[in-house]
């Protein structure tokens, strides 16, 4: 589906955020193009590839981390954060705690992750307008102060979900990952088949 | 937290993690306390605070030690066998999407005072310092049976009975010499100590084909590595727990085990909070009263500014002293680590010493290892007891791990990870196949 271009990148990016602010329904709307009102908590697959063209001949391929629900009582691992290119902190704008929680979130990330991390900050439930308790320029202005990306989103309408992940991908560092074409092991693939297998298949 | 579960696991070391996983992926509803704020029990990996927090309390860290997330040092040093066991599970429950690894440079043994290659071919033996050229034609001769050698058929052990005969007998068969008995019974089949000559050569015989085929599979050594340290097992088997479903609590105290009238676990309490469950699973710190202290391990973690020159100056290396060497029932395993395998900063080196402790004087006995790694700027040295359960857990439904022993890889874990799962279900562990992120790309598609 994706034309052939010329640059190409692969880069991990992390969820952060409170519980039941939408970080599944994003990545969801974002690489499915679908959403689910009674989605439940994160199972099975919380691992999903997207690729966004960024221009004619530049795509992004994001390697996707959900938490899968190791957040609600803080049970992150370092290895979550370990190697993230970019991370999407998402607060819900019908809950005024949830943007402290992602303000947490942001200094951890700055603590655990690499110092050139993007971090996009990410209103979410846009649709939900009259519930708003967040005014917009109040997150505006604090994620200008911390150097963050901000996008209100709707994972519901799809509102900016696609514009979130390409403002994301044109800050990345792609001519530099470029030349990598797939984030390629520096060590060994444990998956090859052994040499000497004997009986072949185990049972273990 | 207060609700019902299938089962509750106590502790996030890599025995009650790769539990999880696979109970959470077999649709069990799990719930995971650790009451330490970090991944990993006995078998984690420390940054700098956390070593000098365990090690040197109250005192400062050197500045001059650089970042603390440069560092991950393992609390028990082990590699992985290419071939063993946890690199079975790892890919089949795909738990290396989350994990790089990386191959260990070199296998070393000591002999007569100097540390030579661990020889895994044929060619490798011809060339080898360890042995005269007598013995190394005999040698040969016992890698060449070795090759043909298949586990299931009986036509292929050279009219052996490896059920009935013993380890002596084969090496007897093969004239091999008491010092090359010494590096194949202790580097490569990686015994402890010298019962194993007496009893059945099968079992040692199989641990050699292990390690030769995990030196066949990547070429330099019979190890691979975790980059960020060995702490990325349990948590990379934690994160698969909880894609499945799994919930975890980090830094939850555990009040209370409860039981019921006729004794069974029937659940937790962590302050006012109560979790039940009819199934726990958990390590030996959580049941003090239910296990049995055995040996006693040293464990000498080692800072180095240079490769360590009697491997080659490898960037890692395992090097063991096999027991009879310094006149011990015990061997010596030292582990070479570098800034390669992202637990150092750069330009620093890790050795990381251990055995069975057989006197009061620990650590004079790990001299012998320290000397090959000198100089040393920092050295941490600790005392580990190794608990196993006093029971099968069948009678109150509290099955608990052992701590991880002396031996220099993970073929003790995942045996035991085995064992409780046959202890809980009755059944044989069987993996199923965990669908790759490609297949579950083209899946979605």
């Amino acid at each position: 589906m994706t034309t052939p271009s010329t640059r190409y990148a692969q880069f991990k990016l992390v969820l952060l955020g409170e519980s039941a602010v939408g970080k599944s329904s994003l990545v969801h709307r974002f690489v499915k193009d679908s959403f689910d009102e009674y989605r439940e908590s994160t199972i099975g697959a919380a691992f999903l590839t997207q690729t966004v063209n960024v221009d004619e001949n530049t795509t992004v391929k994001f390697e996707i981390w959900d938490t899968a629900g190791q957040e609600r009582y803080k049970s992150l691992a370092p290895m979550y954060y370990r190697n993230a290119n970019c991370a999407v902190v998402v607060y819900d704008i019908t809950q005024a705690a949830s943007l402290d929680r992602a303000k947490a979130w942001v200094k951890e990330l700055q603590r655990q992750a690499n110092e050139s991390i993007v971090i996009a900050l990410a209103g979410n439930k846009l649709d939900l307008e009259s519930d708003r308790e967040v005014d917009t320029s109040v997150a505006q202005s604090y994620a200008d102060e911390a150097g963050l990306l901000f996008y209100e989103t709707s994972a519901k309408s799809g509102e900016n979900v696609l514009e979130l992940f390409t403002g994301i991908a044109k800050k990345l560092p792609i001519d530099a990952a470029a030349s990598r074409h797939r984030p390629v092991p520096k060590g060994v693939d444990l998956s090859k088949p052994s040499p000497s297998s004997g009986s072949g298949a185990c049972n273990c | 937290m207060e609700e019902e579960y299938d089962v509750i696991v106590l502790g996030t070391g890599l025995t009650e993690c790769i539990l999880s996983g696979i109970f959470s992926v077999e649709g069990k509803k799990v719930l995971h306390i650790d009451r330490n704020d970090h991944y990993g029990g006995e078998s984690a990996s420390y940054n700098l605070t956390q070593i000098f927090n365990k090690f040197r309390p109250g005192k400062e860290v050197p500045q001059d030690l650089g970042r603390d997330r440069d560092w991950n040092v393992d609390m028990v040093p082990k590699f992985l066998m290419a071939n063993g066991e946890l690199t079975n599970i790892l890919v089949h429950t795909d738990v290396t999407r989350y994990i790089e690894f990386k191959q260990i440079s070199g296998s070393y043994v000591y002999r007569d005072g100097r540390v030579a290659k661990v020889p895994a071919t044929e060619m490798e033996a011809i060339r080898s310092p360890l042995m005269g050229i007598f013995e190394k034609r005999r040698m040969k001769k016992f890698f060449e049976w070795l090759a043909t050698y298949k586990a299931d058929d009986p036509s292929t052990f050279q009219g052996m009975d490896l059920d009935s005969m013993s380890m002596n007998e084969v090496y007897a068969k093969f004239g091999l010499e008491p010092g090359t008995k010494d590096f194949i019974g202790h580097a490569m089949a990686l015994q402890l100590d010298d019962s194993y000559l007496t009893m059945p050569a099968r079992e040692t015989v199989d641990r050699i084909v292990l390690y030769l085929q995990s030196v066949a599979r990547y070429g330099k050594s019979p190890y691979i590595y975790p980059l960020y340290g060995l702490g990325e097992l349990p948590q990379g088997f934690a994160r698969l727990s909880a894609i499945y479903g799994g919930t975890y609590m980090l830094d939850k105290p555990v009040d209370e085990i409860l039981y019921d009238d006729d004794g069974k676990f029937m659940g937790i309490r962590s302050g006012e909070e109560v979790a039940k469950a009819k199934i726990c699973i958990g390590d030996p710190t959580y049941f003090p009263s239910k296990v049995r202290a055995g040996d006693k391990v040293i464990r000498a973690i080692c800072v180095l500014k240079h490769p360590v020159s009697g491997c080659d100056n490898a960037d890692s290396a395992q090097i063991i002293i096999p027991q009879n060497q310094v006149g011990r029932k015990h061997d010596i395993y030292t582990t070479v680590l570098s800034s390669n395998h992202n637990v150092v900063p750069k330009d620093h080196y890790l050795g990381m010493v251990s055995t069975v402790i057989e006197t009061n004087a620990p650590h004079l006995e790990i001299e012998p290892a320290i000397k090959l790694l000198k100089p040393i700027s920092e050295t941490f040295m600790g005392i580990a007891t190794l608990y196993e359960p006093l029971e099968d857990g069948k009678a109150d439904n509290v099955y608990i791990s052992r701590s991880y022993d002396a031996t220099s890889h993970f073929e003790t874990t995942t045996d035991d990870v085995k064992n409780i799962y046959r202890r809980i279900t009755g059944k044989d562990l069987v993996l199923k196949k965990r669908p790759t992120v490609d297949e579950e790309q083209a899946a979605q598609a």
